[in-house]
């Protein structure tokens, strides 16, 4: 079984997180493991380290894991929760420049052929340097 | 200027209670600038700072403020999660090695250094920077005088208000582009009420 870098959505709508994995598993099939989360912790639009630590370690593959984030706070979190990640792990997951709806299906795909976690990214990437 | 647990205790209850108290003023800043939510974030992550008041109070200092750090990274929600929680835990890193009033300088600086590493942000960008870089300055300059307390607050207060006529690069505000001039910046704002909090307490138990 040929491990599969991980996808995690981060937004500040829970909403807008959860369409986007919907889409990822409706473009690219469920064989990619996509985590979402999007919301402050009181529920309200924003964004929340602990939610996002828990999405990491979801969607966690021995490949590593990909997040996309839509504005500054999803991407500043995200950072965070990186950082508080067990030290072996941190180094194996990457927050992509990249848009989220797009990134994340472009990302997917790219996990979907067994991809490295720098080769995701860059294929994310890409979206962005246009 | 010693920190003894009763200090940091009153220190901390002043300033957590200082920006639950102004959440609807930073609330309104954001809403001109931003996205309104600076004000509720604030209140929510120093409400659990305040809800673990007994646990910080009888830590050793270095720890207790790694406990303010991670709270608020992890209940803050916005950005200001990150930026904060930064400052906090890079504070309590710093303490670890270095001891107070002596190190003050240092050891703020340490959290100054890490919001602006978190922040990928410098001076002048309209961020809580341009409140705690001038005061890194004065903290620096002045050492332990007299009057530190006085030319702290008075730093942070005419550093807030210097943060209106700057065009935001950073944040959500640099949407705006030269919209977000005018303003004063509510990261800013927050920085400086915290400090101010912290300087009124101390001068109170003098």
């Amino acid at each position: 079984m040929n491990d599969m870098v991980g996808i995690v959505i981060v937004s500040h709508s829970k909403d807008i997180a959860k369409g986007t994995a919907d889409m990822v598993r409706q473009m690219v099939g469920s064989e990619v493991k996509v985590a979402f989360c999007g919301g402050d912790p009181d529920g309200g639009l924003g964004t929340n380290v602990s939610l996002i630590i828990d999405a990491i370690n979801n969607a966690w593959s021995p490949k590593g894991v990909a997040i996309l984030v839509d504005l500054g706070g999803a991407e500043t979190n995200s950072e965070m929760a990186v950082e508080m990640l067990q030290p072996e792990r941190q180094n194996l997951v990457v927050v992509c420049n990249a848009p989220i709806v797009e990134g994340a299906v472009m990302a997917a795909t790219e996990a979907a052929s067994g991809s490295t976690l720098e080769q995701v990214r860059a294929v994310a990437e890409e979206l962005s340097a246009g | 200027m010693s920190l003894e647990p009763e200090t940091l205790k009153s220190l901390v209850k002043a300033a957590a209670e200082q920006v639950i108290a102004s959440a609807p003023e930073l609330t309104a800043l954001d809403q001109a600038i931003g996205d309104g939510d600076h004000g509720s974030n604030m209140k929510r992550g120093f409400e659990a700072v305040l809800g673990k008041l007994d646990t910080i109070s009888t830590q050793p200092l270095d720890e207790a403020f790694k406990t303010i750090g991670k709270t608020l990274v992890m209940t803050v929600g916005g950005a200001s999660g990150p930026l904060y929680g930064s400052f906090f835990l890079a504070v309590g890193d710093a303490l670890r090695s270095k001891r107070l009033p002596d190190d003050l300088a240092d050891v703020f600086g340490s959290g100054v250094g890490a919001v602006s590493a978190r922040g990928r942000s410098h001076a002048g960008e309209k961020t809580m920077l341009d409140v705690l870089f001038p005061v890194l300055e004065t903290l620096k300059a002045q050492a332990v005088r007299p009057d530190l307390i006085d030319r702290v607050r008075a730093t942070a207060t005419e550093a807030v208000a210097r943060t209106a006529p700057m065009q935001a690069t950073k944040g959500r505000a640099s949407f705006l582009g030269a919209r977000s001039v005018g303003h004063i910046d509510p990261g800013a704002r927050s920085s400086c009420l915290l400090l101010l909090a912290v300087c009124n307490s101390l001068e109170a138990r003098q």
